[in-house]
């Protein structure tokens, strides 16, 4: 069900519910946190080009976490930036959600068994909506990893809550 | 110079410093006495015949049987020609002199070297960790460590 499809037609009132409305605003312009913390962050700037052009999907980068709407987590989470990840995530503003790019960030990744300074999976410190598989991930995996964003944006409800 | 040139000057220089040497190895490599690190890095860097002006990388090893080792690449820009010196030191009371004020580079590397053995350089102006976490408990590479279950209330483990 789109947006517009319920429209007068003779006018210039649109007729939708607020949720609809809500989501798609939302969805729409998915501003990320502008950080990048290893080798998934280079895949992440080739989406942002002019190639890939993760701006299609409205998502801008904003270098505060005030005006973020999605934070990237992409690349490998160290025990010492676990701590700052955790205070910007707690910086932005709800509704925010967090996608989680690569192998490091999902679970650790190479990291796995013999790294003492590397968090085996950023979920272990902040809540994350969707998970990016990839060591790195190509650009056009992040892009289906925001498609998979916005599909949860779009069910969303303000009645009852969704995870 | 060759290796044996070095060797015979810093012996009849530093004598009881000089522990060993083996000469004909790939990288020939002199063991020296952690505590006269210093004075044969200003040695081998300023005298004239040597000229050690660039320490390509100052590495930590742990030997696993209760000594932990700082290794030092030397090289020379003007003669073209390298030497390995090698100070050992013992875990319970790892010491050595610090290199930084001889080549500045070794400021960092004897930082991530006491980062990750604990090795203490002594006479280093900022002696602090460089990659971990200050509050970090022990040295990472260190044979002996074993890696904490919680940091900061973060599991580690996988």
């Amino acid at each position: 069900m789109g947006l517009l499809d319920q429209k007068f037609d003779s006018s210039n009132i649109l007729i939708t519910s607020l949720d609809n409305l809500l989501n798609w605003a939302r969805l729409s312009s998915l501003w990320q946190m502008q950080f990048g913390l290893a080798c998934c962050a280079i895949e992440m700037m080739a989406a942002s080009a002019s190639n890939f052009d993760i701006m299609r999907f409205g998502v801008i980068p904003r270098a505060t976490p005030r005006q973020t709407d999605v934070m990237i987590v992409s690349g490998t989470v160290t025990l010492k930036m676990a701590s700052r990840i955790k205070r910007l995530y707690d910086q932005m503003a709800e509704p925010r959600y967090v996608i989680s790019m690569g192998s490091c960030s999902n679970c650790g990744g190479p990291y796995w068994e013999h790294g003492y300074h590397v968090l085996k999976g950023v979920d272990r410190v902040i809540p994350v909506d969707v998970y990016v598989p990839g060591c790195p991930p190509r650009p056009e995996a992040l892009l289906e990893g925001i498609m998979k964003l916005q599909e949860k944006v779009r069910k969303e409800s303000l009645a009852k809550k969704t995870a | 110079m060759t290796p044996q040139e070095i060797y015979d000057n810093l012996k009849a220089k530093f004598g009881d410093a000089i522990l060993e040497a083996k000469l004909d190895a790939l990288q020939p490599w002199i063991r020296i006495a952690p505590e006269r690190a210093k004075d044969i890095a200003l040695f081998l860097r300023d005298e004239q015949p040597f000229q050690f002006d660039y320490m390509m990388c100052l590495s930590g090893i742990d030997y696993n049987d209760g000594n932990l080792g700082v290794v030092y690449h030397l090289f020379s820009m003007v003669h073209k020609h390298k030497i390995v010196l090698r100070a050992n030191t013992s875990k319970e009371n790892p010491r050595v002199q610090s290199v930084s004020s001889v080549w500045g580079t070794a400021n960092w590397h004897e930082r991530e070297a006491f980062d990750m053995f604990g090795i203490i350089f002594d006479g280093h102006p900022d002696l602090r960790r460089i990659l971990c976490p200050d509050d970090y408990p022990g040295y990472p590479l260190r044979k002996d460590f074993k890696v904490p279950e919680f940091y900061n209330g973060m599991k580690v483990p996988y």
